[in-house]
């Protein structure tokens, strides 16, 4: 039932691919652009690597976010999911994951390769690497909830990333914090485990949130 | 089992109807009638419990809807006037997909067989976005063959049909009230639909 909702929109995905690539190809463009446009300093490069490609990942996963319910409420398929026997908080947990399996895991895959154009050393790619993938989930649950809000909103992109910005900040603080530690030297355990803190948090406030709002939505 | 009463529907400062009394009962049909702009589906998305009534209460089975919650959508289809298909997926996919949301999953040839009785054949594969409208509003109607719920809410599920459809969904809900099933339908189409009661509800 859970993995008839993810399973559905991978393959929903799979067959509009450019919603994809744009989200992936609007990160790495964001992130390419900072060394071209600050100059080959490789310290400052380095300094700045960690923010550049977060905020570049919370961009883009924001990008997609407006989508996430609006084209199953546009033609009636969430409707029909909200009189699903299943509980939605399932249906809501469901489509957050599937959205960060769509956008959230080519970020992780590619930061590796992006944090070359930064210098950055082997531990702190592995750190980068593995910041995302604890915090892009928590961006999807936590985007849920402001596309929950927004649905049936016109001007629904804009208000989206204005109520849901703000609280991506303490992902973004932590995420970059923990290259920046490694890179300092310092261990990055101590910001991984609140990111972790962070995801447990979300996985099971944020479904519960979104279906209330989604109820608040379609009525 | 289905009773309604007192309903009202409030939208914005207006009334749109007040003191809507009915009861349903197993094999029973209720057409709800009334001009655009009267309320019928809000009505319909009300018996689902999608929108909340400004006053009184649907009972199912003598329990409030809001108190049964996922309970009562086990024993509800809801056929809202969107077709509920995914423009991307074929009919299979989406009959599928549809069918295991509402709890009831189908395999490959059960959902193949339904779209063959609702006259899909040959265009089951294709993404739905290249069917006509009519050939979609069958796609979402094949959903009626493989329910197993007892109470079909359906908003308006005649649109965009041709003839030989109409005829076929009547079959399909005669079918269904025989079983004892419940039917609550609005239309704009004359049609007479067999059952042991036909209940009528004027909006205005």
């Amino acid at each position: 039932m859970f993995l008839w909702v993810i399973q559905r929109d991978l393959l929903l995905a799979m067959r509009q691919r450019s919603d994809v690539l744009t989200t992936l190809f609007f990160f790495i463009i964001v992130v390419s652009l900072f060394p071209l446009g600050v100059g080959p300093e490789i310290n400052m490069l380095r300094s700045m690597a960690p923010g550049v490609v977060w905020v570049a990942a919370l961009l883009a996963s924001m990008l997609s976010l407006e989508r996430m319910f609006s084209s199953d409420y546009l033609d009636g398929t969430l409707e029909q999911m909200m009189l699903s026997p299943q509980p939605l908080i399932l249906l809501v947990l469901g489509k957050a994951l599937a959205h960060w399996m769509v956008t959230g895991v080519p970020l992780v895959l590619i930061s590796p390769i992006l944090g070359f154009q930064f210098d950055l050393q082997t531990d702190a790619l592995l750190v980068l690497a593995v910041s995302l993938l604890l915090g892009t989930p928590v961006l999807s649950l936590i985007g849920a909830i402001g596309a929950a809000l927004t649905l049936g909103l016109r001007g629904g992109g804009v208000l989206v990333s204005l109520l849901v910005l703000p609280l991506y900040i303490p992902v973004l603080i932590f995420g970059a914090g923990a290259v920046e530690a490694v890179s300092a030297g310092l261990g990055a355990s101590a910001h991984l485990s609140l990111l972790g803190a962070f995801l447990l948090l979300s996985l099971v406030l944020a479904p519960w949130a979104t279906a209330a709002a989604l109820r608040i939505s379609t009525e | 089992m289905l009773k309604v009463s007192n309903l009202e529907c409030v939208r914005g400062e207006r009334s749109l109807f007040k003191d809507v009394n009915f009861s349903l009962e197993a094999g029973e049909l209720l057409q709800v009638n009334g001009p655009n702009g009267s309320g019928k589906t809000s009505l319909l998305r009300m018996l689902c419990g999608l929108a909340r009534p400004a006053h009184g209460e649907i009972r199912w089975l003598g329990d409030n809807i809001r108190s049964l919650d996922e309970d009562y959508y086990n024993s509800i289809t809801y056929l809202g006037h969107l077709n509920g298909v995914k423009d991307n997926l074929n009919a299979i996919e989406n009959l599928r997909i549809s069918s295991a949301l509402a709890g009831n999953g189908i395999d490959e040839s059960t959902a193949y067989a339904s779209l063959q009785k609702m006259g899909l054949v040959g265009r089951e594969i294709l993404p739905v976005k290249v069917l006509s409208q009519g050939q979609r509003r069958r796609v979402t109607l094949a959903r009626l063959l493989v329910s197993d719920t007892v109470l079909w809410i359906l908003d308006e599920p005649l649109v965009a049909l041709d003839t030989s459809a109409v005829l076929l969904v009547k079959g399909i809900l005669e079918q269904h009230l025989e079983k004892g099933g419940m039917v609550v339908m609005t239309t704009h189409q004359d049609i007479n639909i067999a059952a042991i009661e036909t209940k009528r509800l004027q909006l205005n």
